[in-house]
C-alpha cells in the first residue's frame, strides 16, 4: 500500500474509533429509555408523587421518598464538604508551612482514590455505632451525609486548591506591593477570581454525590420514608436500584430503569450548567 | 503555594483558625480511617489469605477468587478500552482542533459519559451486555461496562499528552516527507508513552474502585472463575457483600479492604513517580 | 531610518516587479510564478514571481512578518495543514506545478528538503533519526542505510563527532550539532534543493560559522534557498538575493538580483535603506 493511501485509511479508522465513545453514550441513553418506556407509557407521572406507598408489584410507585432521600443526602454532604474543602485548600495554599502542605497534598490525593465501598464499610464499623449511641438505630440520613461528605471532600479540596493556584500571580504580586493584608488579598483578590471555577467544580461533585450508591446504601438504613429527622433512616434512588434490581421483574424493573433515567437527566443538566458557565467565561 | 505577607488582624486570625480546624479535621479523619483499617486488616492478610478460597460465605478462608476476578476484569477492560482510547485520542489531537464542532461534540460527550452515575452504568451494562448481547452475569460483561466508564479518562489523558508534544516535531516530520502514519506511530506515540502509561494507571485505579456498576454485570459469585464468561466477584464487591450480607464477616472485610487500599496505594505511588517526570498538572483528571 | 524616510520609500514600491534583464536566462530549479498566499481574508504576500536558480545559493531577505517563512512553507506544501490557507499562482519544479492536487507530496518533500530555525531532531537515537525518513522513501537494505547515514554525516562534518555514538539520543547533541544533524538527515534523502529558514539564528557565532561553511560546500551540488536576517551572512554566502518588504499590511517582492547588485547598487530606494543597515 502506498504511504498516502495508508494515511487515508488511517484517518478513516481513527475517526471510526473516535465515534465509539459517542455510540456508547447513545446506547446508555437508548437502553435506559427503552427499558423504562413501559412504565412511562402506562403510568401517569403524578403517581410517583401522589401514591400512598412504594409497592411496585402492586402498581404503587411512590418514588417521592427516594427522590427526597437522594436530595437530602446530597445537599447535606455538599453543605458539609464545601466549606471544609475550601478552608482546607486555603490552609494548604496560604497558611500552612510548606512541609505541612506537601503532607496534605499526599493525603488528599490518596484519600480521593479510595473506593467508596471502603468508606461505606468504615461507616458501618465506626460511624453507625457512634450515632447509634445517641439515637438508635444509627443507620440514618446523618450517617449517609457523613459518609458521602468523606467521599467528596478530598476531590473538592483538590479542585479548590488547583483553582487557587490558577489565580493570576501578577494580581497577587501587585496586591502585596500595595501593602494589602493577607486577609484582604484572600477575600477580595483571590476569592472573587476563583468563584466561578469553584462553582463549576462544586456542581460536578454534586453530580457525583447524587450518583453515589453503595456507600450510601450501606449506612442509610434504606427504609422508604420521608425522614422526620436526620437520625431516621432513608432510602435514596440509587440504593433503591441496587437493592431491588436483584429480583425486580416487568414493570417493577421498568420503574428502576426510570429512576436511573431520572438520575442521568439530573447529572446531564448539571453538566450543561457547567458547560454554559465555561462558555460564558470564554465569551467575556 | 503562594506566600502572602503575614499579619495578625482579627479576621485574618479567624480565617487562619477555621482553615487549620478544617485541615486538621481532615488529617484526623485520615489517620483514624487508616489506622483502623490497618490495625484490623494487617494481621489478617497473610500469604495464605491471598491464595485460598473463601469459606462459609467469606467469614473464613481467603480471597484468591476475588483477586483473580479483579485481575481478569482489569485486563479485559484495558484490552477493550485501550485501543479505542488511543485511537480516539490520536484522532482528537492530530486531526481536529478544539474549536471544531466534531471535536466539541466528542468533548461534551466525554464529559457526560465520565459522569454517568456508576449504578446507572450498571443498569446499562445489565440491559445491554448481560441481557441483549446474552453474555449473562459474566466477567466479560463487567469488563465491558468498566471499559465504558474508563474510556473518557483514557481518551482525555492520552489526548493531553499528545497535544503537549511541540508542533515542530510534526512539521519536521512532514517536511522530511514522512507519512502521517509513520509520524504518528513512530514519532508521536513513542513520545507520549509516559502519558499513556499514566492514563492506563489512572484507569486501573478507577476500575479497581468500582463496585456499583459490577453488581449486576459481573455478578457476585465467589467461586474461582473458570472462564471470562463465568460470573466473578471483584474485591470491592466482596467488601460490600461481606459487610452487608454476611454477619460475622467483618474481620475478612477489614482484611479485604486493607488489601484493596494497599493495591491502590501502590498504583498511587507509581503514578506519582511517573507524573513527577511529566510536566506537572498536565495529566490530571479533568 | 526615521519614520519620515520610510514613508517616502513606500511610495517607491514598484507596481509590478520585473526581474532585471538577463538574469532569468539561468536555469531555475524552482520557478515561482504569480504566487500569492492568504489566510482567511488576510493577504500574507501579493502575487510574486521568483526563480530559484539551480545549484546556486539564493537568499531571501526582508523584515519580520513579510511572509518569507510562509513562502518557503508553500513551496513544500506545508500550508496544506493550515486549513485556512488560500494559494493562487504556480510553483514549477521539473516542469510540474507543485500546487496541483496530483502532486506526490512524499517525493516532493524528498526532492526539496527544509531546514528550520530551531533544530528539532526527533527524541530518539541518531541512527533512528536517519532510518525513519530513509525507510519511508524506500531504502530497506541495511548496508545501503549504513552507507547513506555515513555519507550524509560526513558531508556535514559530523561523522567524527558522532560516529561512536549513533545509538545515543540525538537530543543530547549541542544546538549546532543538532542543526547539522537536521541538514544531514535531509541530505541522506538525496534532495535536489534545500530550503533553509534562518538556519543559524538559534546558534552561537562559532556554530553559525560552521553552518555557513557547510552551506558554501554544498553549493554546486544543491539548489539552496536561504532565508536570513543576518545581512552580512547573506552577503557572504549568497549568489542571488531577493528582497521582500512589508507593505500595506502584506508582503511584497521588491527586488531580485545578483547579490553584488543588491548590496552595492540596488535599484530600489527601500532596498538601499534596508541594506544600509549593513554598511552603517
Ligand atoms: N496559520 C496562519 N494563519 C494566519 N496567519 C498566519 C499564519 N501563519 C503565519 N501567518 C501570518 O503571516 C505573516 C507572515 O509570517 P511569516 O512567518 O511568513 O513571516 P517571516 O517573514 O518569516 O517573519 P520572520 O522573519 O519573523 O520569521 C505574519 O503576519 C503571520 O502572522
Ligand atoms: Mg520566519
Amino acid at each position: 500500500m502506498s504511504p498516502l493511501k495508508r494515511d487515508r485509511y488511517l484517518h478513516l479508522v481513527l475517526k471510526f474509533f473516535a465515534c465509539i465513545s459517542i455510540v456508547s453514550l447513545f446506547f446508555v441513553i437508548f437502553f435506559l429509555v427503552t427499558e423504562s418506556w413501559r412504565i412511562i407509557e402506562s403510568t401517569p407521572a403524578s403517581k410517583y408523587i401522589l401514591d400512598d406507598a412504594w409497592h411496585p408489584t402492586e402498581g404503587e410507585f411512590f418514588l417521592l421518598p427516594m427522590i427526597i432521600g437522594s436530595l437530602l443526602v446530597m445537599i447535606g454532604a455538599m453543605l458539609l464538604s464545601i466549606p471544609v474543602g475550601i478552608f482546607t485548600a486555603i490552609l494548604w495554599q496560604f497558611y500552612a508551612p510548606s512541609w505541612f502542605s506537601s503532607i496534605l497534598e499526599r493525603i488528599v490525593e490518596v484519600l480521593s482514590g479510595i473506593p467508596s465501598v471502603v468508606y461505606g464499610f468504615w461507616g458501618i464499623m465506626i460511624i453507625v455505632p457512634l450515632l447509634g449511641k445517641f439515637q438508635a438505630p444509627g443507620t440514618s440520613l446523618l450517617a449517609g451525609i457523613i459518609v458521602l461528605t468523606l467521599i467528596v471532600l478530598p476531590t473538592i479540596t483538590l479542585v479548590a486548591n488547583s483553582i487557587f493556584q490558577q489565580v493570576n500571580k501578577l494580581h497577587i504580586q501587585n496586591a502585596i506591593a500595595l501593602g494589602l493584608s493577607r486577609f484582604t488579598i484572600i477575600c477580595h483578590i483571590i476569592f472573587p477570581q476563583a468563584k466561578r471555577g469553584l462553582l463549576t467544580g462544586v456542581i460536578l461533585q454534586a453530580g457525583r454525590a447524587i450518583g453515589e450508591t453503595l456507600a450510601v446504601l450501606m449506612v442509610c438504613g434504606n427504609v422508604v420514608q420521608i425522614p422526620g429527622s436526620v437520625f431516621e433512616p432513608v432510602r435514596t434512588l440509587t440504593s433503591n436500584i441496587a437493592l431491588e434490581m436483584a429480583y425486580a421483574m416487568d414493570i417493577h424493573r421498568s420503574a428502576l430503569f426510570l429512576s436511573g433515567l431520572v438520575l442521568m437527566i439530573v447529572v446531564f443538566m448539571l453538566i450543561l450548567m457547567t458547560e454554559r458557565m465555561k462558555n460564558r467565561e470564554n465569551a467575556l | 503555594m503562594i506566600r502572602l505577607p503575614t499579619n495578625h488582624s482579627f479576621p485574618d486570625r479567624l480565617l487562619k483558625f477555621f482553615s487549620w480546624f478544617c485541615g486538621l479535621l481532615l488529617l484526623f479523619f485520615f489517620i483514624y480511617l487508616f489506622s483502623d483499617i490497618a490495625q484490623q486488616g494487617f494481621s489478617q492478610v497473610t500469604f495464605k489469605f491471598l491464595v485460598t478460597e473463601p469459606l462459609s460465605a467469606g467469614r473464613a478462608g481467603g480471597i484468591a477468587p476475588m483477586l483473580v476476578s479483579t485481575l481478569l476484569l482489569l485486563t479485559l477492560c484495558l484490552l477493550v478500552s485501550l485501543p479505542i482510547g488511543i485511537a480516539s485520542a490520536i484522532y482528537l489531537a492530530e486531526y481536529t482542533d478544539e474549536t471544531q464542532w466534531f471535536s466539541r461534540i466528542i468533548q461534551t460527550n466525554l464529559n457526560v459519559l465520565a459522569s454517568v452515575p456508576s449504578i446507572v452504568m450498571g443498569l446499562f451494562g445489565y440491559a445491554f451486555f448481560v441481557v441483549a448481547l446474552g453474555l449473562g452475569f459474566s466477567i466479560l460483561a463487567g469488563a465491558l461496562t468498566l471499559a465504558c466508564m474508563v474510556l473518557p479518562l483514557l481518551i482525555r489523558n492520552i489526548e493531553d499528552s499528545l497535544r503537549n508534544i511541540p508542533d515542530e516535531y510534526r512539521i519536521n516530520a512532514t517536511a522530511l516527507g514522512l507519512s502521517r502514519f509513520r509520524t504518528i506511530f513512530q514519532i508521536l506515540l513513542p513520545m507520549a508513552t509516559r502519558g499513556i502509561l499514566l492514563a492506563v494507571i489512572l484507569s486501573i485505579g478507577r476500575a479497581m474502585a468500582e463496585t456499583a456498576a459490577l453488581l449486576y454485570t459481573s455478578g457476585y459469585v465467589s467461586r474461582m472463575p473458570e472462564s471470562v464468561l463465568d460470573s466473578g466477584r471483584s474485591l470491592s464487591v466482596h467488601i460490600f457483600d461481606l459487610s452487608m450480607n454476611v454477619p460475622g464477616g467483618e474481620q475478612n472485610a477489614y482484611a479485604s479492604a486493607f488489601t484493596l487500599i494497599v493495591l491502590l496505594l501502590m498504583i498511587n505511588i507509581i503514578t506519582l513517580g511517573l507524573s513527577r517526570k511529566i510536566q506537572k498538572g498536565a495529566f490530571s483528571e479533568r | 531610518m526615521s519614520a519620515n524616510t520610510t514613508h517616502s520609500h513606500l511610495k517607491a514600491v514598484p507596481e509590478n516587479y520585473k526581474a532585471p534583464p538577463g538574469i532569468d536566462k539561468l536555469p531555475a530549479y524552482i520557478n515561482i510564478e504569480k504566487l500569492s498566499l492568504s489566510y482567511d481574508t488576510q493577504t500574507i504576500f501579493e502575487p510574486l514571481s521568483l526563480p530559484i536558480y539551480q545549484n546556486h545559493i539564493n537568499a531571501l531577505i526582508g523584515p519580520s512578518g513579510c511572509g518569507k517563512s510562509s513562502l518557503l512553507n508553500t513551496i513544500v506544501r506545508l500550508t496544506d495543514y493550515q486549513n485556512n490557507a488560500k494559494i493562487k499562482g504556480q510553483i514549477h519544479v521539473n516542469n510540474k506545478n507543485v500546487l496541483d492536487d496530483s502532486t506526490d507530496l512524499i517525493s516532493l518533500r524528498q526532492n526539496i528538503g527544509m531546514i528550520f530555525q530551531k533544530p528539532m531532531p526527533f527524541p530518539m537515537s541518531i541512527r533512528k533519526n536517519f532510518e525513519l525518513p530513509l525507510k519511508e522513501h524506500g531504502v530497506k537494505n541495511k548496508d545501503e542505510l549504513e552507507y547513506k547515514i555515513e555519507t550524509a554525516l560526513k558531508d556535514v562534518g559530523l561523522w567524527d563527532e558522532v560516529s561512536t555514538r549513533l545509538h545515543q539520543s540525538a537530543t543530547q547533541l549541542s544546538g549546532g550539532q543538532q542543526q547539522r544533524l537536521c541538514i544531514a538527515r535531509i541530505l541522506a534523502l538525496e534532495p535536489k534543493a534545500l530550503l533553509m529558514d534562518e538556519p543559524c539564528s538559534a546558534l552561537d557565532p562559532i556554530a553559525t560559522k560552521v553552518i555557513e561553511e557547510l552551506i558554501l560546500n554544498l553549493k554546486g551540488k544543491y539548489t539552496i534557498l536561504i532565508v536570513t536576517h543576518n545581512l552580512s551572512q547573506a552577503k557572504r554566502v549568497a549568489d542571488y538575493v531577493a528582497f521582500m518588504w512589508y507593505h500595506q499590511g502584506h508582503g511584497k517582492l521588491i527586488e531580485h538580483n545578483y547579490a553584488d547588485v543588491i548590496f552595492n547598487s540596488p535599484s530600489n530606494p527601500i532596498t538601499t535603506a534596508y541594506v544600509q543597515g549593513l554598511t552603517e
